[in-house]
């Protein structure tokens, strides 16, 4: 049979419902999305972390030349999580662009559709590791953190002060569960009582398992659940079950 | 051709004869001419293959450049041949200076190598690429006159193979005087061979043949024990085995898999009263162990070893007169080929015996053991036109210097593996590989190869050159980790692990499926998991526990197409039956009463109920691979058809699927007709869907990734961040699919998993062999036939992609235990 290859139409085939999870930090219901975004019901507000935009056109740089789509597809993405909830506000956990150079370099169509979401929400920007600079063209607020009703939304999660809750990106959690001799991994929100660090967004963003050694010490670890992402909808896990 | 004298008092001073094939080789090579020597093991090959060049460097030369390369596709056999070849050179004091080249080489070394080349250089396939990607080549390889390559029936069914003539063909051009000797198993094909060493337009190159051996003697192990119905295990064997074992001088103990083999070894180990000296070898153990036990071979210091493909190849270890195949052998060339390990006397019958772990697996047995005593051949025919591997080449091209297209693509297309390679899909590689080749061009200021004023291509950057070196290859293997074992101290009332000596590599997937305090089986000890550091996976000896023995998953090696036709053929013929075991023989008879046995070019298909459910079976033998894709295509079409499919599982002979509703109950009303089921329409867009969602699509995808540089494993300087310069090849490959699906890539994916993971060709062949000759059986219950495949499904994982309901699953599990303790 020769390779005859149909393009699959608009990525991604998620089912553009709201789902029903809840997850409840220091007493706010959030509203987690399969895109990885969350949902703030009660300030309208959706979080989304680790946009890595124009990571494709970094790598290139360093001769690595993964395919360049995928600033198109990550907007698509944030266009469409968007749609499903509608928020007022929306709020950029940080790394927003894989480095500080990436706002230059992304193309004209795509900046415009950045723009347009910039200008019809009210935005904030915090800064993270990979872009420590808030973005030039782009309106909105920047900042280092916001304090969200009892949250405090930071890029990398830091050690708590006394009856602080945090939510926190950067670490691009994923897990994986074995089930009958197999192993299902994916992205996914991982929190205990006093803080939910996300999963990243951007389309090549990938995973870092929640048994590395950055998150030691973040978790208690019998408080502490995952929900990841699957196929269709979240799937929740007790620490115990992961691996 | 007569030997000068001094060899031939060498060879007196020995008391051997020269060979026919040797004299033979010497004419051919003397007269600077190509050559295939097929001769079994034993037949003094090696020598053949270097007497030549032996003869012409005898006498007193300055070496200006390699003479001679010799290329072995197993590192290890590299400095067995060079400490082989001293002792000719040492005796008849000839002045020629041999040196090795492995991966293993250190830099200094090779510096050396380039300033003042040895005479013979012997190397591996990568360090040959590795040297043609050199800006020196050509000056390096000005004077050379012979390339040998060992083991070529091995190397031209593997990625390796299509890199290597592409570097062949690269040589040519440095060196068109230098001749190519291929030395080679028997194999089914040798015309292949003989026109794989040969540039396109010019003849295949002579074929000699060296003289067979004796038959071999091979028995079936007739068991008194129960036979099973399925399994892979073969434990009713062992105090046969072990027996048999002890009557031999030295016994190789071959199985399919790792977790074959350190079963095995646990079993013979258990049973090992008279403690004879028993020894494990598989790829996942350290290579020191691996050496020692060599060693130990080749001092007669050991009874018997148990061992996997590891030993397939290579040179002998010592006296081994016995070789016991446990489990199926596949095919006939492999069976053959392991027999040929036992026993290195031509004259003398080597002995052989097959282990069969199951019923089918006696069939099997018998269908090799006639095709073996036949001498008929099933290897494979090479692989040819890889495009990863034609874009690595580009690079190690652009590496050695820059290059015009034009120049280039012939000089590829001169080369048999890439004869039939289009011009259009050339430039679509190296358009890949300078700019990544995507339709939005926002690459071309990164690019990574340049065309400059006078046409030619060169690299953008010197640092590609490093690269390239860190990461070319095509061996792609699974995510190892280090295994060490690791000993436990309590500090301050706490446990604590503390990291040992390496004792091997496991999958990493493997891995990560244990639970700190699980117990596996590794190196023949029972190990216990302690958990993982920044080096690997930690473990304690946990002896006298039960292990939790890796899953057994699948055979490395597909059932053969002509051993599943002898097999189909046996199981039509009574007649036949005299050479099956008693118990067997009733088994089928038994089927023949309550079910029907097929004609040789029919396929049955049985429907059945059995507890609610309803089963069909059908038996294709055409080998696990094919007959998952067929599971996995036919599935969909009873789901469509409405027949509610729940499952299916294959197995290496047959396939079982099972299903809410009637079947047999469909056929009968005229609502499913069995031909169009298996229609070879199933092809089309069916397979398609699937397969573009599949895993299997995935991963062939990553492996072409890897080869053809758009990922990298090793980045230069700083291992620790090779992570985040990494994309995951998943992510990669949606983004492709989405938005270039024609992309050059895609395309070398999808061959490489039409090819080989999921057997398209096979199945194909397969539905156009039983249109029309499909025989049904609507039974009121399980046929025994059947049986084998019915026990099969609780050891098997269940099919598919269907990952969110895995995961819907462990959810629902522990829901249901909280509401219990609720």
């Amino acid at each position: 049979m020769p390779f005859s290859p149909k393009p699959k139409p608009n990525l991604p085939l998620r089912p553009a419902v709201l789902l029903d999870t809840v997850i409840s930090l220091g007493g706010v219901e959030l509203r987690p999305d399969l895109s990885g975004a969350l949902y703030v019901p009660d300030l309208a507000a959706l979080i989304i972390s680790d946009l890595h935009l124009e990571q494709g056109t970094s790598l290139a740089r360093r001769g690595i030349s993964v395919p360049p789509f995928d600033t198109g597809i990550t907007i698509g993405l944030l266009e469409s999580v968007i749609n499903r909830w509608a928020p007022q506000r929306l709020i950029f956990l940080g790394d927003s662009f894989h480095d500080d150079d990436g706002e230059r370099r992304i193309e004209a169509a795509l900046m415009q559709r950045l723009k347009k979401i910039a200008v019809a929400h009210e935005c904030f920007w915090i800064c993270g590791n990979h872009d420590p600079s808030p973005p030039r063209h782009l309106a909105g607020h920047s900042a280092d953190h916001i304090l969200l009703g009892p949250l405090t939304l930071r890029h990398a999660p830091q050690r708590l002060r006394k009856a602080e809750i945090e939510i926190a990106g950067h670490l691009h959690p994923g897990c994986a569960v074995a089930q009958r001799g197999r192993r299902v991994s994916g992205k996914c929100f991982i929190a205990d009582e006093r803080r939910l660090i996300m999963p990243a967004f951007g389309a090549y963003t990938g995973a870092l398992s929640v048994f590395a050694q950055p998150y030691e010490r973040l978790f208690k670890r019998e408080e502490t659940r995952a929900w990841m992402i699957g196929q269709e909808r979240l799937y929740k896990f007790p620490f115990a079950r992961l691996c | 051709m007569t030997l000068p004298g001094h060899f031939q008092n060498w060879f007196r001073s020995k008391g051997w004869q020269p060979r026919p094939h040797q004299l033979e080789m010497l004419e051919l090579g003397r007269n600077g001419q190509s050559a295939l020597l097929i001769s079994p093991t034993g037949g003094g090959k090696t020598l053949a293959g270097f007497l030549p060049t032996l003869v012409e460097l005898a006498a007193p030369h300055i070496t200006a450049g390699i003479h001679t390369l010799y290329i072995s596709p197993l590192k290890a056999l590299a400095v067995d041949i060079a400490r082989n070849l001293e002792t000719p050179i040492g005796e008849m004091k000839l002045p020629v200076s041999i040196e090795t080249r492995t991966g293993d080489t250190s830099y200094a070394k090779r510096q050396r190598q380039r300033q003042k080349p040895p005479d013979v250089l012997i190397t591996t396939p990568e360090q040959m690429t590795l040297l043609i990607a050199d800006p020196a080549a050509a000056h390096l390889l000005r004077n050379l006159q012979c390339v040998i390559i060992d083991e070529l029936h091995s190397i031209v069914s593997q990625k390796r193979g299509v890199l290597l003539s592409l570097a062949l063909s690269r040589l040519r051009t440095h060196a068109p005087q230098a001749r190519f000797t291929g030395l080679s198993a028997t194999v089914a094909d040798p015309d292949a061979l003989r026109a794989w060493l040969a540039p396109v337009g010019t003849p295949p190159v002579p074929l000699v043949l060296g003289k067979a051996g004796a038959p071999p003697r091979i028995r079936i192990l007739d068991s008194v024990e129960r036979v099973p119905w399925s399994g892979h295990s073969a434990r009713y064997s062992i105090p046969e085995v072990y027996e048999t074992i002890k009557t031999a001088k030295m016994a190789l103990l071959f199985v399919n898999t790792r977790s074959q083999a350190e079963l095995l070894f646990q079993e013979l180990w258990n049973a090992n009263e008279d403690h004879l000296p028993i020894a494990l070898h598989h790829g996942s153990l350290d290579v020191m162990q691996r050496r020692k036990v060599e060693a130990a071979m080749a001092d007669g210091k050991i009874k018997a070893v148990v061992c996997t493909s590891t030993l397939d190849l290579g040179i002998d270890w010592g006296d081994v007169d016995l070789v016991v195949q446990v489990g199926a052998p596949k095919g006939s060339s492999r069976l053959l080929q392991r027999i040929g390990r036992a026993n290195h006397r031509l004259d003398e019958s080597s002995n052989a015996l097959l282990v069969p772990s199951n019923r089918f697996e006696v069939l099997e047995c018998v269908a090799a053991r006639q095709a073996a005593e036949e001498g008929a051949q099933d290897s494979e025919y090479p692989m040819t036109r890889k495009l990863d591997v034609l874009a690595q080449h580009l690079i190690a091209c652009a590496c050695s210097g820059p290059f015009h297209a034009d120049a280039l693509f012939a000089e590829i297309k001169s080369a048999f593996t890439y004869r039939t390679l289009k011009r259009e899909r050339f430039d679509q590689v190296l358009d890949y590989v300078a700019t990544g080749g995507y339709a939005l061009k926002s690459y071309e200021r990164y690019a990574k190869l340049k065309q400059g004023e006078d046409g030619q291509w060169r690299l953008a950057h010197p640092q590609l050159v490093l690269r390239y070196k860190m990461n070319m290859g095509t061996i792609v293997q699974n995510e190892m980790m280090k295994v060490r074992l690791s000993s436990v101290k309590m500090r301050q009332g706490r446990r604590t692990i503390l990291g040992g000596r390496v004792i091997g590599e496991l999958e990493e997937y493997f891995l990560s499926q244990l639970g700190v305090g699980d117990t596996f089986l590794f190196g023949g000890e029972v190990l216990r998991f302690e958990g993982m550091d920044e080096f690997g996976a930690l473990a304690t000896r946990a002896p006298g526990r039960e292990p939790r023995v890796p899953s057994y998953n699948g055979g490395k090696f597909p059932l053969s197409t002509y051993l599943a036709e002898r097999v189909r053929g046996i199981l039509a013929d009574k007649a036949q039956w005299q050479s099956l075991p008693p118990q067997v023989r009733d088994w089928l008879s038994l089927q023949s009463w309550a079910s029907v046995l097929p004609k040789a070019d029919e396929m049955l298909v049985e429907t059945f109920p059995r507890a609610e459910k309803h089963y069909m079976v059908c038996y294709p033998f055409e080998g696990r691979l094919a007959q998952q894709t067929l599971g996995m295509l036919l599935t969909r079409r009873l789901e469509r058809w409405g027949a509610k499919p729940l499952g299916f599982v294959a197995s290496e002979y047959a396939l079982m699927v099972w299903m809410v509703n009637d079947l047999s109950a469909m056929i009968d009303q005229g609502r499913i007709s069995l031909p169009k089921l298996f229609d070879e329409d199933m092809l089309g867009d069916d397979l398609e869907a699937w397969l573009a969602e599949s895993n299997m699509m995935k991963s062939a995808f990553r492996n072409c990734a890897i080869i053809a540089g758009l990922v990298e494993r090793n980045f230069p300087g700083k291992e620790k961040t090779a992570r985040q310069v990494t994309v995951n090849t998943d992510l990669i490959f949606d983004a492709l699919r989405s938005h270039q699906p024609d992309h050059i890539l895609m395309r070398a994916a999808w061959e490489d998993a039409a090819d080989g993971l999921i057997n398209v060709e096979r199945l194909g062949a397969m539905l156009k062999r039983v249109k029309g000759h499909i025989l049904h059986k609507a039974l009121e219950r399980v046929s025994p036939l059947a049986v084998p495949v019915l026990l099969e499904i609780g050891r098997e994982s269940i099919q598919g992609e269907a990952h969110d309901a895995l995961l819907a699953e462990a959810e629902a599990e522990l829901a249901a235990e909280a509401s219990r303790l609720a």
